[in-house]
């Protein structure tokens, strides 16, 4: 009983963790109508960068607001210098990212080598607090927090900044948006950018949690994926609840199943996907 | 012309293992054998049928596990290749009536989720897979009395085995299917209208696809005498699809060609480069950004842009290429 | 007997219906035609009697045949065939290996994986006869990509055509042709015999007057007006809809 409240507990927590990612995800999804394959590469690169601007001095919160930074800052590039070559041609950008994912994961591993390096909690979040006598580990109940927080300021960007209104105009109507005058391709680089930014931030929060190693961004990208999927593209609300659900499946299915651990994730993911797909990419075939 | 061309390309490949001396370049050119025999397979569905597949390292890694599984449950090799084939026609078949639903994007996602599902089945359900670990079989086969354990060998075999499938594949082309199956690339809803059953051309497709990547699986597990949850990685599928867009869509010895390249570079570079998969990932972005139509027709078609340019009076003979075997757009209707 | 028959056809996208409540009776042999504003569902009623939309409510019948239910790839096999508003064909190709698609669709040979296409006399000596019909075959293997905007308005009826239909179904054939060419295809349209029954779409009243024998008007997804070209044209609501209200 005790194990399963402990496994409630912490798949709260990566439901937590799992929303900055997948928020990201989501929004770039719902605008650009790509899976960004190279998302868990972002989150990965965050965690690294955060490694190494600890490593430089930087305290845990600072290397994480710069971290968050600099990888929106590469995200914008790749926007503008590669997605920007394939208008409308979304199976080729989708095959960029891919391709980018796999120098992002190879160059982390060059540079920062194959061990796991785990980042330390911050201090004044280190130990367990007490609720109704159980306990539980400080820093998850920050994460939540966190994610709450980033969820509540995210829902303000779109519902109440004229920046939120565009990017909920192109997820809606791309064309029509295009026609009332709005820029959409700076809007993309914009959305590409902070979903980059919001999966680097992740992945410094995270690193107390997961550490960092090569192969993170293999772990991560398939979980943003599903919890997009079931939640819906392009919907701050389908994200956070489907992070939690995929957060309690992911950590009940490797506790209970975990010879099928994988196949409970996917196979979600591949039934929304085989009975709706006009939902999320399109008309289904003939 | 070509006839002589052909003639004499395939005494080269028949005499290899004799011209080029050492084992390792032998055994080099078996691997890219095999994977073009995958890669030919492969371009069915993507060159042909217009469908992209990031799943296909599943039915690959079906046929390599049900072989080596039947083999080490005692099973004789005659077996193994024809329980191994049947399996992954079945998962074809499955793969094909799940991401039929979709088209385009939602095809490619569905052969993910696909392709992941068999990926974690392998990697997690340890009792049948071990797991990372992976399984070995400790024989290759020896038909009609001949050995495939040296490296020449081995060659021969898969030599045969690539010019079954490219023959096969080439007929499959030049046949009425064939052109209908291209027909549905291009125009699906016309096809539909013309009174073609658009669904069935492409289910039959796949399966004819997903045969050769069991093929392709089984020459694997026989080249490696071993397989592991790496070879139906996300990775995998990804290497293949980029040996099918190097090499070039719209032809026959496309894939053939790519299958070479990205082999080549991967053994040859490794020496060199440490890492790989960063060198395959700016292939794969730079061919998809700027040569989508192949290394191939792309390097052709920068080779004609150069002459015309050395030559101002002389106006190109020949069109460029058509640029479009991405589908860019939904795929279907 | 009619040769193309529909009742009570109704089609709605969300709020909007697009196909109201629509009656068509096509007799065999008939030259009829449906125009209409833009928007007014002419090509959403073509596309639902080719089985490509299916209805909400109502029937298609074919020669007496109910074919609401019958998928429409099988409806080619019942002899109706169509061409498309924006051209829709094979780039890519050849002519000839345009039309040979056209005429494989029919034939069992389309499922053959190993015999040689461009071995088949039968099959390719239809496909140049039917580039003949329209003028064209003198171009058959001449790449699509190469022959001008009024040569694939042909090669679109030609495609249709190939499938030698009951009932032909000719969305907008007119649609940015030149006067000449526009000659060329009303010549091929009156040369097509009275074994096949022809609708057409068309927004060019000079040319598509001169074809029609009947006349439907369409608006907003109804029909507002029919009867022969005569009673058509002298009809008050059909000057209301063309010259406004």
């Amino acid at each position: 009983m005790n194990i399963s409240l402990l496994l409630a507990a912490n798949s709260i927590a990566f439901g937590g963790l799992l929303f900055l990612l997948s928020a990201g995800f989501s929004l770039i999804f719902g605008l650009m109508r790509i899976p960004n394959l190279t998302h868990g590469s972002l989150f990965m690169l965050g965690a690294y960068f955060g490694v190494s601007l600890i490593a430089l001095g930087l305290g845990f919160w600072p290397a994480a607001i710069v971290a968050a930074f600099g990888v929106a800052v590469f995200g914008g590039l790749v926007e503008r210098l590669l997605l920007r070559r394939l208008p409308g041609a979304e199976l080729a950008q989708v095959l960029v990212t891919l391709g980018l994912s796999f120098m992002i994961a190879d160059f982390s591993l060059m540079w920062w080598g194959g061990d796991p390096i785990s980042i330390d909690t911050p201090r004044a979040l280190r130990g367990a607090t007490f609720v109704a006598g159980l306990g539980f580990p400080t820093y998850r109940i920050a994460v939540i927090v966190i994610a709450v927080i980033v969820a509540a300021a995210l829902w303000a960007l779109l519902d109440w900044t004229r920046l939120g209104a565009m990017i909920r105009a192109g997820v809606d109507d791309p064309e029509m948006a295009r026609i009332v005058g709005i820029r959409v391709s700076r809007l993309f680089t914009i959305v590409f950018s902070l979903g980059a930014g919001l999966a680097g931030f992740a992945g410094v929060i995270g690193g107390p949690i997961l550490s960092v190693y090569p192969g993170l961004d293999q772990d991560m990208l398939p979980l943003a994926l599903v919890v997009v999927i079931l939640g819906g593209s392009g919907s701050l609300i389908g994200s956070f609840i489907g992070s939690f659900v995929v957060a309690f499946l992911y950590n009940f299915g490797q506790a209970m199943l975990p010879e099928l651990a994988y196949v409970v994730l996917f196979l979600p993911m591949l039934v929304v996907l085989v009975v709706r797909p006009e939902g999320l990419f399109g008309r289904a075939a003939p | 012309m070509r006839r002589l061309a052909l003639a004499f390309g395939l005494l080269v490949l028949a005499t290899l293992p004799f011209w080029v001396g050492n084992s390792y370049y032998t055994n080099i050119a078996s691997q890219i054998l095999l994977y073009a025999v995958f890669a030919l397979g492969l371009n069915v569905l993507v060159g042909y049928a217009g469908l992209v597949s990031l799943g296909h390292a599943g039915l690959f890694g079906i046929a390599a596990y049900t072989g080596a599984l039947l083999i080490n449950s005692g099973a004789g090799h005659l077996l193994a290749i024809l329980g191994a084939l049947g399996v992954t026609l079945l998962a074809a078949a499955a793969f094909a009536m799940l991401s039929l639903r979709g088209t385009g994007l939602g095809f490619v996602m569905i052969t993910v989720a696909l392709g992941q599902i068999v990926w974690g089945v392998a990697y997690r359900w340890i009792s049948i897979t071990n797991g990372d670990n992976g399984v070995s079989i400790a024989t290759r086969p020896a038909p009609f009395g001949l050995t495939l354990a040296t490296a020449p060998g081995f060659y021969w075999a898969s030599l045969v085995v690539f010019l079954v499938s490219l023959g096969a594949i080439a007929v499959f082309a030049a046949s009425p299917f064939g052109i209908s199956l291209r027909g549905t690339r291009d125009q699906p809803r016309r096809m539909n209208a013309l009174g073609y059953h658009v669904w069935m051309i492409r289910f039959l497709a796949f399966l004819f696809s997903g045969l050769w990547s069991g093929v392709a699986g089984m020459l694997f597990l026989y080249y490696n005498q071993f397989v592991s949850p790496q070879s139906v990685a996300l990775t995998s599928s990804a290497e293949v699809l980029l040996m099918v867009i190097a090499g070039g869509t719209g032809t026959l010895l496309g894939p053939f060609a790519g299958a070479a390249l990205v082999v080549i570079m991967k053994n040859v570079a490794s020496a060199y480069i440490e890492r790989w998969n960063f060198v395959l990932g700016a292939i794969f972005v730079a061919i998809v950004i700027f040569m989508p139509e192949g290394l191939v027709p792309g390097s052709l078609r920068f080779w004609r842009w150069t002459l015309t340019r050395l030559r101002p009076r002389r106006p190109a003979a020949v069109a460029a290429p058509v640029r479009a075997p991405l589908p860019n757009r939904e795929g279907g209707a | 007997m009619t040769a193309l028959e529909v009742q009570g056809l109704d089609k709605s996208f969300g709020g909007l219906r697009v196909t109201a409540a629509v009656d068509l009776a096509v007799a065999p042999g008939e030259r009829h035609l449906i125009i209409g504003p833009n928007g007014a569902g002419k090509t959403t009623l073509f596309n639902l009697i080719t089985g490509e939309l299916k209805p909400d409510r109502g029937s298609v019948r074919l020669f007496e045949r109910d074919i609401t239910r019958v998928p429409s790839r099988r409806r080619a096999h019942l002899g109706l065939a169509r061409t498309y508003q924006i051209i829709t064909l094979f780039p890519g190709e050849t002519l000839m290996h345009n039309i040979v698609l056209s005429l494989l669709g029919l034939s069992r040979l389309r499922w053959s994986p190993v015999l040689r296409l461009d071995h088949q006399t039968a099959l390719l000596d239809g496909a140049r006869a039917a580039l003949a019909r329209v003028g064209l075959d003198h171009l058959a293997d001449r790449p699509l990509a190469q022959t001008a905007y009024g040569e694939r308005r042909r090669i679109e009826i030609a495609m249709a055509l190939a499938q030698n239909p009951k009932v032909l179904l000719l969305d907008e054939p007119f649609a940015g042709l030149s006067i000449d060419e526009r000659r060329d295809v009303q010549q091929l349209l009156a040369a097509i015999p009275r074994d096949v029954t022809i609708v057409m779409i068309e927004h060019d009243m000079d040319v598509a007057l001169d074809f029609a024998e009947r006349i439907t008007v369409l608006h907003f997804g109804e029909v507002v007006v029919e009867g022969t070209r005569a009673e058509v044209v002298a009809h008050p609501r059909t000057r209301e809809i063309y010259l406004g209200e």
